[in-house]
């Protein structure tokens, strides 16, 4: 693996909320076909973690290179044009749009006309066509009346979906999830899993930030581990899970010289 | 119809709400007529206006009431639509107004010239003057929009430019009032319909999902500074228009174009009419004027006046007219046999 050039490169990087330390000198590599889990105890930092790469937030020092360019700091819509997409922890679909007009929006971009969309062959065919293929694709199905309810209507599982298929929408090179499990039921989140590893077999690269443990753990190859903005440790998902570092931070200490 | 055995009521509109919120099925010519029905009673009646009222004052409200009804959609438009909440539509007024009279004054240019280039140069110099407050959201866009009619008053004012305090006199008018009213009834029928389609189309959703939720769409790949721009010029071209008219009918402009009433009526009117249906602000418009110049007989309490109506409106129907009228319509029944 460390013949192959880094698809994504984080250098150093710090970002201070007024005296809070998000993040400190945060440093790790991302190789093309990954799934990459990002896990750590409530803050973290690792929601400001894929603010800074997607450059929703300005981050203070560092560098962050994705295929080798310099994006640190350039305006969402550019990275994104590059093919670096992201969830949301929280939902933003378009509430008052059914759920296949969401990923016009998506679609009507800049890098989708370019791309043609996901599977699309470099050119953009309707856009509805295309955004109901793409919703079928991701676990709605299209002879239901699901794909054409307002999104307001939906239920949590097919919001999660939406959140990804208006990703999936921009045929993105690497995809930054918050949190996709949380607020879903052991079946559908049994069911989004196969999805997961579909994804990565069509050569796109995943990060996941994920609280559920135990699902990230059979999909990711690499886990790195956040606790108060810092590198706790990263490796495969066997060395992590048997690390007592990580076991403390999550687990708590009983001895209490070890914050100290 | 008819009430027996073999029949059951049905809802009006259930052909066209078949499937779902997205879809339509339209079958047959009662649904077309369902549908066409409202619209045509809006056009024929606007349509209709100038030869129903003879008398000269009225004559001259129903061309108030057109520029009321294209700053009102110019409003409804960027605010339900694309979530930028502007109040300061009098700059956008005064900019065509003064755009308009300096282009037949000075120029010697006619109406039928200068109101198409205060339109489109009126839209693309508010869009400039807007562009610094681009970045700001909700509640203080409103805010530094509401300081631009004023500072531009200030600014006449102090410098004694276009006339200062006296305003620019001697515009040329229309060559007669058919002329007048017929073509601003036309323009705001086409601005309506146009707008109406507009949102609707690929190019809508984005300004909608710009209103809806701007951080998804920057995370898709879409500069919404760019979306935005254009909207503002859509919304302020609409509105300098309806300035350039204003000064065409009146044959004047002065800093009252900036006045303040130009940026709250259409507002009230969109309230009243119905926010986000785009023919509420027309119909608010067509309801507003026509009460405020009736009020006139109350002398310094039409304020007052104006002001309870407002009120009850938004206590009593604050969703408005139309959003009102139009649930109700879906809601009429008919007799069908099964």
């Amino acid at each position: 693996m460390s013949a192959a050039k880094p698809l994504l490169e984080v250098r150093n990087i710090s970002k201070a909320f007024g005296g809070i330390q998000a993040l400190v000198d945060m440093s790790f590599d991302v190789f093309p076909g990954d799934i990459f889990g990002v896990i750590g105890p409530n803050g973290s930092g690792k929601t400001t973690l894929v603010n800074s790469i997607t450059g929703f937030v300005r981050i203070d020092t560092g560098q962050i290179l994705f295929q080798g360019r310099d994006i640190t700091n350039r305006p969402p819509h550019k990275i994104a044009d590059l093919g670096v997409t992201r969830t949301f922890q929280i939902m933003r679909p378009y509430y008052s749009l059914p759920a296949y007009k969401n990923l016009i929006i998506p679609l009507f971009s800049p890098r989708a006309r370019r791309t043609g969309g996901w599977r699309g062959g470099g050119k953009l065919g309707d856009r509805d066509t295309v955004g109901i293929d793409i919703l079928e694709e991701i676990g709605f199905e299209r002879d239901s009346q699901v794909p054409y309810k307002l999104a307001s209507t939906l239920p949590t599982g097919y919001l999660k979906r939406l959140e990804l298929a208006r990703c999936l929408a921009l045929r993105p090179e690497l995809i930054l999830c918050d949190e996709v499990f949380s607020g879903l039921s052991m079946s559908e989140i049994a069911s989004m899993l196969p999805l997961i590893e579909r994804l990565q077999l069509e050569g796109i690269t995943l990060i996941m930030i994920e609280h559920r443990l135990k699902e990230l753990f059979r999909v990711a190859n690499r886990v790195l581990v956040l606790n108060f903005g810092q590198k706790l440790i990263e490796g495969v998902p066997e060395e992590v899970m048997a690390d007592e570092k990580v076991k403390t931070a999550y687990l708590g200490s009983e001895d209490l010289s070890d914050y100290v | 119809m008819m009430a027996g055995a073999d029949a059951r009521k049905e809802r009006l509109d259930r052909g066209i709400k078949v499937r779902t919120s997205g879809i339509y099925a339209i079958s047959g010519g009662k649904e077309i007529g369902y549908l066409i029905l409202p619209r045509l009673v809006l056009i024929v009646g606007l349509l209709l206006l100038p030869l129903v009222i003879t008398n000269p004052y009225w004559q001259r409200v129903i061309s108030i009431v057109g520029i009321y009804a294209l700053l009102a959609l110019s409003f409804d438009f960027l605010t339900h639509f694309v979530g930028l909440v502007s109040l300061g539509g009098a700059f956008f007024v005064g900019v065509g107004a003064y755009l308009a009279a300096l282009l037949n004054t000075k120029l010697g240019l006619s109406p039928l010239f200068t109101i198409p280039l205060a339109t489109l140069g009126g839209g693309v110099f508010c869009t400039l003057a807007i562009l610094p407050c681009l970045p700001l959201r909700g509640v203080y866009f409103s805010i530094v929009t509401l300081m631009y009619p004023l500072l531009a008053m200030r600014v006449i004012e102090a410098l004694n430019i276009f006339g200062g305090t006296d305003g620019i006199l001697g515009v040329s008018s229309f060559p007669n009032r058919w002329v007048e009213q017929y073509s601003l009834i036309l323009i705001v029928l086409a601005a309506l319909f146009g707008l109406r389609r507009l949102v609707n189309t690929d190019l809508g959703l984005v300004f909608r999902a710009v209103k809806d939720n701007d951080q998804a769409v920057k995370a898709s790949g879409i500069n919404i500074t760019l979306y935005k721009t254009l909207a503002v010029f859509i919304s302020s071209a609409l509105a300098c228009l309806g300035g350039a008219y204003l000064v065409h009918i009146y044959m004047w402009a002065g800093i009252s174009t900036l006045a303040l009433d130009f940026s709250i009526i259409p507002i009230a009117a969109t309230v009243i009419g119905g926010g986000g249906t785009l023919v509420g602000p027309v119909l608010g418009a067509l309801i507003l004027v026509p009460i405020s110049e009736l009020l006139r007989a109350f002398g310094t309490l039409r304020i007052v006046f104006y002001a309870l109506i407002l009120m009850a409106f938004i206590v009593f129907r604050s969703e408005g007219i139309m959003v009102y009228a139009q649930r109700k319509y879906h809601q009429f029944e008919k007799w069908v046999k099964v």
